[in-house]
């Protein structure tokens, strides 16, 4: 059979005659009609997402006051927008925090205040010039007061993401949302057989110029995504599109609890089916697509992989992790995602929406997503710990310890076993405590037996957020045989970052 | 059914729970309990038929009964239907429908407050 172009199937659209079907329905189409069938059948296949995407923001333009302004800082509802464009462009980035409610409220919130329609503060300071004098100014407006409010998302629709579990023994906020301890829950995030990039994962129709269902409007692909690294299936795009026309259900700002905000966006791109190849992709289903489960417990670039993972498991509500049972939740919606591939759907049947070729395709090759590039050497625990530790055995007694402590002049005691194993820790203070009530204790009796230990490998930065989280100035650095090699306090940290 | 048991530091000193187990026979379950220098506050679920029993007599020892009718409360307005609340919750409340609308079960909820925390769109809240 010949191959459809785009404007075969735009002429359908506007006569009426248009086969759309929704990338869930594709699967059925395809096993039934094969390829070629469902090609000759189908003209268009839609498909949506709606979840967190942090990289995103909208440039506004507020217009002239009078006498005029080059803003030098604003604040939106004390949100503050970059302002390094012009006299009175400011960008707003989704995750950026309110100054007084914190993570609360943040850029997500104010765009999605402004697609609603809601009076917006604004407040700006500027140095004053001849031709911009004033330096001060406030005002309320809506988004019916602005000139241009373009959403701009440097990065959207992940063409798919990591699932995220917890094997430390510690609740964790993240952006994927609260990870509970030894691997308590796993949460996980793209539409699966809806997510848009899946079901052209070669990028043969997506591209800059590409025209999409964008927050409720029509928007545009302008380019491959910031970190867009086809070559491991972690497709991103850049989006552009009119906030004036967006609809707000499709806008929604959010805060994950100890990470901060994001904004929710809904993306649904028109799959063209010029061929019996294109066709065939469409037909992708949950169990085609697989990811990564990730232990977040690890706060390194590479976090460990636990197993791999398809989203037809996901999506089952229960995953297998080591042996043990995990309820898993998404973070983007579903429900949404299906109900925007629907609405796509509507607005090309009714010939509102006509689909585009790119002008240039999102690179499928080529592209490598490079970590960053840091100066001189990132500090281990092992360039700051003290190498020469005392420990105490256990069994011996309180006094025993005391005389150690006033010995060294030190504040925390490793108590190790009979096998050199670190089995606990008494600081001075727990040897004032008890000798105040004149017990004659063993160490056993008074140490404390969850010890919050460090690694020697592990970075400088992530040993001293432990300290901090759990309220404590020292760690014994422990091997994998849990032998004590060391002893990190926070006093020696800050005389690394005094230096730094 | 739930209630919320509220006690003052008078009496979180004595014990109350076991006293009103042994008076009246009727066992119960305590969900959730957190008990500050300020007074106590526990989460308590008890057989129907013993329920004004129980209330009774923890009331004669001077507590405070707030029965749980709707422990939590979602806002539809806010809610997303994303089900990251799914995860997080110890007792099962909150699972997704056929058509991945998130529905809950709201007479298994002790109000942990957990997924009131997990929910990015403050669609959630705790019923005091
Ligand atoms: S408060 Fe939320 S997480 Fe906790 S039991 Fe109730 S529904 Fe579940
Ligand atoms: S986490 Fe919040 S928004 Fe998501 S389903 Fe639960 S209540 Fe709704």
């Amino acid at each position: 059979m010949s191959d459809k172009t785009i404007q075969d199937i735009n002429e359908k659209i506007a006569d009426g005659s248009v086969a759309v079907v929704t990338a869930e329905e594709m699967p059925g189409i395809v096993a039934e009609l094969g390829a070629e069938g469902a090609a000759r059948e189908v003209d268009i296949v839609t498909t949506g997402t709606f979840g967190a995407m942090c990289s995103s923001g909208a440039f506004l333009n507020l217009g002239h006051s009078d006498p005029p302004i080059k803003m030098q800082k604003v604040w939106f509802n004390d949100v503050e927008a970059y302002t390094g464009l012009a006299a009175i462009d400011a960008y707003m980035g989704a995750t950026q925090l309110s100054e007084t409610r914190g993570m609360e409220y943040g850029g997500a919130h104010v765009i999605e205040d402004l697609v609603a329609g809601k009076s917006v503060d604004i407040h700006a300071t500027a140095y004053g010039t001849d031709c911009y004098p004033r330096k001060l100014l406030d005002t309320t407006v809506t988004i019916d007061d602005i000139n241009q409010a373009t959403m701009f998302n440097p990065r959207n629709g992940y063409q798919k993401y990591n699932v995220a579990t917890n094997c430390s023994d510690r609740t964790l906020y993240t952006y994927m949302g609260t990870l509970l301890p030894d691997c308590g829950n796993a949460t996980y995030s793209a539409a699966g057989v809806l997510s848009p990039m899946y079901n052209d994962p070669t990028y043969q129709t997506i591209g800059m110029g590409s025209r999409i269902f964008l927050c409720g409007a029509q928007g545009y692909v302008t380019g491959q995504g910031t970190q867009h690294d086809p070559t491991n299936n972690f497709a991103t795009m850049m989006v552009q599109g009119d906030l004036k026309q967006m609809d707000k259900k499709y806008v929604r700002g959010a805060t994950f609890h100890g990470y901060g905000t994001s904004l929710y966006v809904g993306i649904g791109i028109p799959i063209p089916i010029l061929n019996a190849d294109i066709a065939q992709a469409t037909a992708i289903t949950d169990a085609d697509i697989t990811t990564n489960v990730l232990d977040y417990g690890v706060a390194r670039r590479s976090r460990p992989v636990l197993r791999q993972v398809n989203y037809e498991e996901l999506k089952s509500g229960m995953i297998d992790i080591n042996g043990k049972e995990v309820t898993t939740s998404p973070m983007s919606s579903f429900h949404d995602a299906r109900a925007i591939a629907e609405e796509l759907k509507d607005w090309i049947k009714r010939g509102e929406f006509y689909p585009t070729l790119p002008v240039e395709n999102l690179p499928n090759s080529g592209v490598v997503f490079k970590p960053m590039k840091q100066m001189g050497e990132q500090p281990t625990v092992a360039d700051v710990m003290a190498k020469r530790v005392t420990t105490i055995r256990q069994g011996l007694t309180v006094e025993d310890a005391a005389k150690v402590i006033m010995e060294g002049n030190f504040n925390h005691l490793p108590v190790v076993s009979d096998e050199d194993k670190l089995a606990g820790i008494i600081t001075a203070w727990d040897i004032a405590k008890a000798v105040a009530k004149s017990k004659q204790d063993k160490v056993d009796d008074i140490m404390t037996r969850e010890v919050v230990t460090a690694d020697a490998s592990e970075p400088i930065d992530t040993a001293a957020r432990r300290l901090e989280q759990h309220n404590i100035s020292a760690m014994p650095v422990v091997n994998k045989h849990s032998k004590v090699v060391g002893i990190i306090t926070s006093d020696d940290i800050s005389k690394l970052v005094g230096r730094r | 059914m739930k209630f919320i048991l509220h006690a003052t530091t008078e009496i979180t000193s004595k014990p109350l729970i076991a006293e009103v187990v042994l008076e009246t026979g009727i066992l119960l379950n305590i969900d959730r309990a957190d008990v500050k220098p300020s007074g106590g506050e526990v989460v308590i679920d008890v057989h129907q038929d013993g329920y004004d029993t129980v209330t009774a007599a923890f009331k004669k020892r001077g507590a405070t009964i707030t029965p749980l009718e709707q422990p939590v409360i979602k806002d539809e307005d806010e809610c997303v239907n994303c089900g990251a609340c799914i995860s997080v919750c110890p007792t099962g409340v909150i699972s997704f429908k056929d058509d991945w609308t998130v529905q809950m079960e709201v007479d298994k909820c002790v109000q942990c407050g957990a997924c009131v925390t997990m929910c990015p769109h403050g669609a959630l809240k705790i019923d005091k």
